[in-house]
C-alpha cells in the first residue's frame, strides 16, 4: 500500500468513526428527517357517467358512507416535511414522526456530494459511481418528462383529446378539438427516428432540415431585433446629461465611456484596415475594454461557483451533520 | 520559497478554497450589504405595483443552481406576498415546477397561510418548447396552458379571469440559470412588446455580464448572482421586518448568509492570482537572465 493510500485510508476511517459517534452517541443524532402525517380519505359521490370525488370531511350528513362500495373510496396518508424542533415541541400523541426513507435520502445526498468532490483529489471509483448514477437518472428523468409533458399533451392530446382526457389529463378542456394538422409533426418525428434504421437513413435529414430552417428563421428575427437594432438604439445616449436642469457629471461620464467602449471594440473587430497608427491605438483600447469585460465575466463565474460550493457545504453542515442551524429548525442545537 | 510555490500540488489550493468557504459557514460569518442601483430597481418595480396586480414568476432553474437562485426565488415570492400581488408561477425547465413547489411550501404555505391556491397564487407548471413557449404565450397564454400544474382546467380557475397573454401581467419576474432564461424572455417578450411587458430578472453569475447590455430599456432590473440576491434580500427585510421592529426568519437571509464565504473565498482568489503572477514574472525574469 502506497504512503498516499495509507494516509487517505486513515482519514476516511477517522471520518467514519466520528460520523458513527455523532449519529449514535449524541442525544439528537444527525441527518434525521421528520414528517407530519395526516390521513386523507375521499369518496366518489358521482354516478356511473361522471365521477365526483369529495373529501370525507365534506360529505353531506345524509349520505351513508359505509354504503359506498370500496372501489369508490380511496385513502392515503400525506406527509408534510417537518423538523426536529417541531418534533421535540409537539404535544403527546402528535403526528410528527421520524422518517427513515427521507433520512436515507439525506445520507445518500451527502455521500454523493462527497463522492463528486473526491474527484478533486483524483479520479476514483466513488466518483465514477456518482457520475454514472447521475447520468442514468438524468436520462430517465428527461425521457419521462418528454413523454408526459411533450408527447402526451402536445401530440396525442391534439390528435385525440378524448383519449388523453379519459386516460391521463382529466383537466383537459371539453372544448379541445381534434387537430389533424398535428399529423405533420407526428410524421416528421417518425421520419427522424428513421436514422436508427440500417437503410434509408437519409429520410431523417428532411425533418432535421425543417427544424433547423424553422429555428434559424425564428431566432434570426429576434436576434436582429433584440441584440442588434435595439442595442444600437440603446447605445445612442446623450453625452451631456442633465437631471432637473443640473449637469449630471457621473451619468455624462458613464455615457462617454460607453460610447468610447463601443467604438473602440468595433474598431478592434474591423479587419479591413491594418491595425496601425490611430486605428491600432483605438483597437488596443478596445482590447482593454474586452479584457475588463472578460475579467468581470470571470469574477461573476467565480462568484457563482463559490455559491455552489457554499450551498453544498451548508447542506453537509446543516442537514447532514447538524453542526449549524441557520434557520433555527432544530431549536439552535 | 519560489520553488515551493512553483511546484505546489494543486490539491493544497483546493483545500485552501474548501477551508475559506467552510470556516465562514461554520462560524456563521455575515457582512453588511449595501444595495446597488440594479437591486433597487428590481425592488422598486415590485414595490410600485398595487395590491391584486397580476405578476408572472418564471422559474427557469434547477437544483444545480439552487444555491445561487433559491434565495432570489424566496425573496421575490415573499415580496409579492407582502405586496398582496396575484402570483402566477411557471417554469420552462423540466424541474422548474419542483423549484416552484419548494418556494410555495417555504414561503406561502409557511408564512402566508391565508393566501389561497387558485385565488392568490397559481402554479401553471412546466411546458416544453423553450423560447417557442414564450413566443406563443406573449400573445396567447391559453394556447399552451390549458390546465394548471395539477391538471385543473384554467377556465375553472378564478384568478385566470382576464389573463389571456403575458401582456396582461403587470410585471414578469424571471429567475434564470441559462438557456432557456432571461435572454429569451428579453428577446421574445420584452423587446417586441416594450409598452406592455416589463421584465426584471435574477440570474446566475455566469449569465450576468451577458445580460447587462439589456439594461435598462429591455430589462428594468437585474439581480446578478448571490450578491444581487443578498442586496435584494436586504431591501425586502429592511422594509418588511426591520422597519416593523422584528428580526427576519433565517430562510430570508440565505443570500446574505452566503456572502460571508464569498468574501473570504474571493480574498483567497485575489491572493492566489497575485501569487501566480509573481511566480510567472519571476520565472520569466530568471529565464531571461539564463
Amino acid at each position: 500500500m502506497s504512503r498516499e493510500t495509507t494516509i487517505w485510508l486513515i482519514v476516511f476511517l477517522i471520518g467514519a468513526v466520528m460520523l458513527f459517534g455523532r449519529a449514535m452517541f449524541t442525544e439528537h443524532g444527525m441527518a434525521r428527517m421528520y414528517v407530519e402525517e395526516s390521513p386523507r380519505e375521499f369518496v366518489d359521490l358521482g354516478d356511473e357517467d361522471k365521477s365526483d370525488w369529495v373529501s370525507m370531511d365534506e360529505v353531506p350528513e345524509d349520505v351513508e358512507v359505509s354504503a359506498i362500495p370500496a372501489d369508490r373510496r380511496v385513502s392515503w396518508t400525506s406527509q408534510k416535511t417537518s423538523n426536529y424542533g417541531e418534533f421535540v415541541q409537539q404535544p403527546a400523541g402528535g403526528n410528527i414522526q421520524f422518517s427513515l426513507a427521507r433520512s436515507i435520502g439525506v445520507w445518500l445526498a451527502a455521500l454523493f456530494t462527497l463522492f463528486v468532490l473526491s474527484f478533486l483529489i483524483k479520479d476514483n471509483p466513488l466518483y465514477k459511481i456518482a457520475e454514472s448514477v447521475f447520468v442514468g437518472i438524468s436520462a430517465a428523468y428527461w425521457m419521462v418528462v418528454a413523454f408526459w409533458d411533450q408527447i402526451v399533451p402536445n401530440l396525442i392530446g391534439k390528435l385525440s383529446p378524448t383519449l388523453v382526457r379519459n386516460w391521463a389529463m382529466p383537466g383537459l378542456g371539453e372544448d379541445e378539438r381534434q387537430e389533424l394538422l398535428y399529423l405533420i409533426p407526428l410524421v416528421l418525428g417518425l421520419m427522424l427516428l428513421w436514422r436508427l434504421s440500417p437503410k434509408g437513413g437519409w429520410i431523417s435529414r428532411w425533418p432535421m432540415a425543417f427544424f433547423i430552417g424553422t429555428f434559424c428563421g425564428l431566432r434570426l428575427i429576434r436576434f436582429l431585433q433584440a441584440d442588434f437594432l435595439t442595442q444600437i438604439r440603446n447605445s445612442i445616449d446623450p453625452l451631456y446629461v442633465t437631471e432637473g436642469g443640473v449637469f449630471d457629471v457621473w451619468a455624462s461620464l458613464a455615457n462617454i465611456i460607453l460610447l468610447i467602449g463601443v467604438l473602440s471594440c468595433l474598431v478592434y473587430f474591423f479587419f479591413s484596415f491594418e491595425h496601425k497608427g490611430i486605428v491600432g491605438k483605438t483597437a488596443k483600447l478596445g482590447i482593454w475594454f474586452l479584457m475588463i469585460t472578460f475579467g468581470a465575466g470571470f469574477g461573476y463565474t467565480v462568484m457563482g461557483r463559490i455559491a455552489l460550493l457554499a450551498i453544498r457545504l451548508e447542506f453537509l453542515f446543516d442537514d447532514w451533520l447538524w453542526l449549524i442551524d441557520p434557520t433555527d429548525k432544530r431549536l439552535g442545537i | 520559497m519560489y520553488e515551493f510555490f512553483k511546484n505546489l500540488d494543486r490539491r493544497w489550493i483546493f483545500l485552501l478554497m474548501l477551508l475559506s468557504v467552510a470556516i465562514p459557514i461554520l462560524l456563521q460569518v455575515r457582512f453588511p450589504e449595501k444595495p446597488t442601483g440594479l437591486a433597487q430597481n428590481v425592488f422598486d418595480e415590485i414595490e410600485n405595483l398595487n395590491e391584486g396586480d397580476p405578476v408572472l414568476l418564471a422559474f427557469d432553474f434547477d437544483p444545480g443552481s439552487e444555491g445561487e437562485l433559491g434565495p432570489m426565488a424566496t425573496a421575490f415570492t415573499r415580496h409579492c406576498c407582502e405586496k398582496k400581488l396575484k402570483m402566477y408561477f411557471l417554469g420552462l425547465w423540466p424541474v422548474g415546477p419542483q423549484m416552484i413547489d419548494d418556494t410555495i411550501n417555504k414561503v406561502i404555505r409557511a408564512d402566508f397561510p391565508k393566501l389561497e391556491y387558485g385565488k392568490d397564487y397559481l402554479n401553471l407548471g412546466y411546458k416544453p418548447g423553450n423560447e417557442g413557449v414564450i413566443k406563443v404565450i406573449v400573445t396567447d397564454l391559453r394556447e399552451l396552458y390549458t390546465t394548471d400544474d395539477k391538471g385543473t382546467n384554467v377556465d375553472q380557475i378564478e384568478m385566470m379571469n382576464g389573463i389571456y397573454s403575458v401582456q396582461d401581467f403587470e410585471l414578469v419576474i424571471n429567475i434564470s440559470a441559462g438557456y432557456v432564461g432571461t435572454k429569451e424572455w428579453v428577446q421574445y417578450a420584452a423587446t417586441p412588446y416594450p409598452e406592455t411587458i416589463r421584465l426584471v430578472a435574477g440570474c446566475t453569475g455566469v449569465q450576468a455580464p451577458l445580460l447587462y447590455p439589456y439594461i435598462p430599456e429591455q430589462l428594468t432590473g437585474l439581480l446578478g448572482a448571490i450578491k444581487g440576491a443578498a442586496e435584494y434580500e436586504k431591501l425586502v427585510i429592511d422594509k418588511y421586518d426591520r422597519a416593523l421592529g422584528r428580526e427576519p426568519d433565517g430562510k430570508y437571509l440565505e443570500g446574505i448568509r452566503r456572502m460571508g464565504p464569498q468574501l473570504v473565498a474571493h480574498v483567497l482568489m485575489i491572493l492566489l492570482i497575485i501569487a501566480g503572477n509573481i511566480i510567472f514574472f519571476t520565472e520569466r525574469k530568471r529565464e531571461a537572465r539564463s
